[in-house]
């Protein structure tokens, strides 16, 4: 097996799986019905998309492990999703900011991976983009609506902006595993997204009426597991509480 | 006696009496998702697509088909999954498509909105939400009639 292949598809993986477990937090305590809904959907398709990648991680990295496996059974430590996913939900605007900062580089990251050379590499990616395609739109809209809203939400999307800022930079980072996957045709360069995904973010912020803050600083080790932030371990007892306290249950 | 197989156009007959688990007045054929039927040896294998790839219906429709096959007397049944071309709601049939409205969910159109209420006809719609009660709906409302419906996604 091929170990960067294993560690590019956890990575994969594991940012739709912490993310839709995050979004899932608000299934049934959204503002809104229709909001409750919208996230559980939302929700539902990263999880979904979670399964396509954990799977094809476990049969790539061929020790028997299927994607509950590594969803339930793998520690802080082992997980590779960018740290910007495992942020809290704080309020419903931070967390629509936290969709639409990640559904920005998700978007341009699964465009390019449909040409991935790996051929079920490029399918998971061309069923993906279908459903990001559509939580961009979303998250976009909203993000608009709320930035260029009422003093209160301004107010709340601009701190939630401020807030999840310096967790950008690592969606386009770029280390050995990266490397391989550029040298083998499978992945494209994280730092070739950037232009892109910065007049994307330069419209949309502009019509939200926010301002991009200036500093460049950007946290990282959530894409390599060096160093995760102190919310992924709280979120891991909640989403695998069961498997820890019954591994391999069974209902 | 060796028993003749039932031909392939028998088995897209009986496939297309399995109803959505979600939407059951419309079948499995008309959302498009059978994408290939065919024997390989003494082995039937039916390749189906996902809708949405968290959709929990995936499972049960697995199920239902296996459940029919058998009922007909397919012994050996295989199922594959293919998630490349991916699925399209211009794959619905038009059947499919007239079922949908008929039951009170207007179905998909290119523009990305309801062309028009499917309980009172009117052309004057409004969108709630962009999800709805599954994967593959969003909710709308008529401005005319009042009434809210479902409106079948396009992707």
């Amino acid at each position: 097996m091929s170990a960067a292949l294993f560690e590019f598809l956890t990575r994969m993986g594991d940012n739709t799986l912490v993310l839709g477990h995050r979004v899932s937090e608000w299934c049934g305590i959204a503002p809104v019905l229709e909001e409750d809904i919208a996230l559980a959907n939302t929700a539902l398709d990263l999880i979904g998309q979670t399964t396509l990648w954990l799977s094809l991680a476990g049969e790539v990295e061929g020790k028997g492990r299927d994607a509950d496996a590594l969803a339930f059974h793998r520690d802080v430590w082992d997980f590779r999703n960018l740290l910007i996913t495992e942020q809290p939900n704080g309020d419903f605007g931070q967390t629509m900011m936290r969709q639409f900062l990640f559904d920005c580089w998700h978007v341009l990251y699964l465009d390019a991976l449909r040409n991935s050379s790996d051929a079920r590499i490029a399918a998971i990616a061309e069923k993906s983009l279908k459903e990001v395609t559509y939580h961009f739109e979303r998250s976009a809209e909203t993000v608009i609506g709320l930035g260029d809203g009422t003093e209160e939400s301004h107010r709340r999307m601009q701190a939630a902006l401020n807030r999840l800022w310096p967790f950008v930079g690592e969606m386009f980072d770029s280390d050995a595993v990266d490397q391989e996957m550029i040298a083998q045709g499978i992945a494209p360069d994280p730092q070739a997204l950037r232009p892109a995904f910065d007049a994307k973010l330069t419209d949309v912020m502009a019509k939200a009426t926010l301002a991009i803050p200036g500093d460049d600083f950007s946290h990282a080790g959530g894409r390599n597991g060096a160093r995760h932030t102190e919310h992924l371990g709280h979120m891991l007892t909640q989403m695998q509480w069961l498997q820890r306290a019954y591994p391999d249950a069974t209902w | 006696m060796v028993k003749p197989r039932p031909t392939i156009e028998t088995i897209w007959g009986w496939l297309a009496d399995v109803p959505d688990p979600e939407i059951p007045v419309i079948s499995l054929v008309d959302l498009g998702i059978i994408r290939d039927v065919c024997w390989q040896d003494d082995d039937l294998v039916v390749t189906v697509t996902p809708t949405y790839s968290g959709c929990p219906a995936t499972r049960i429709i697995n199920l239902d088909i296996e459940t029919a096959l058998h009922k007909r007397g397919i012994a050996s049944l295989r199922l594959e999954r293919q998630l490349s071309p991916a699925w399209t709601t211009d794959w619905l049939s038009d059947a499919g498509r007239q079922k949908l409205e008929a039951y009170g969910i207007a179905p998909p159109q290119p523009a990305g909105g309801p062309k028009q209420c499917p309980r009172c006809q009117s052309p004057d719609v409004e969108r709630i939400s962009q999800f709805g009660s599954t994967p593959c709906k969003a909710q709308w409302r008529c401005t005319s009639c009042l009434e809210p419906f479902d409106y079948f996604k396009c992707i």
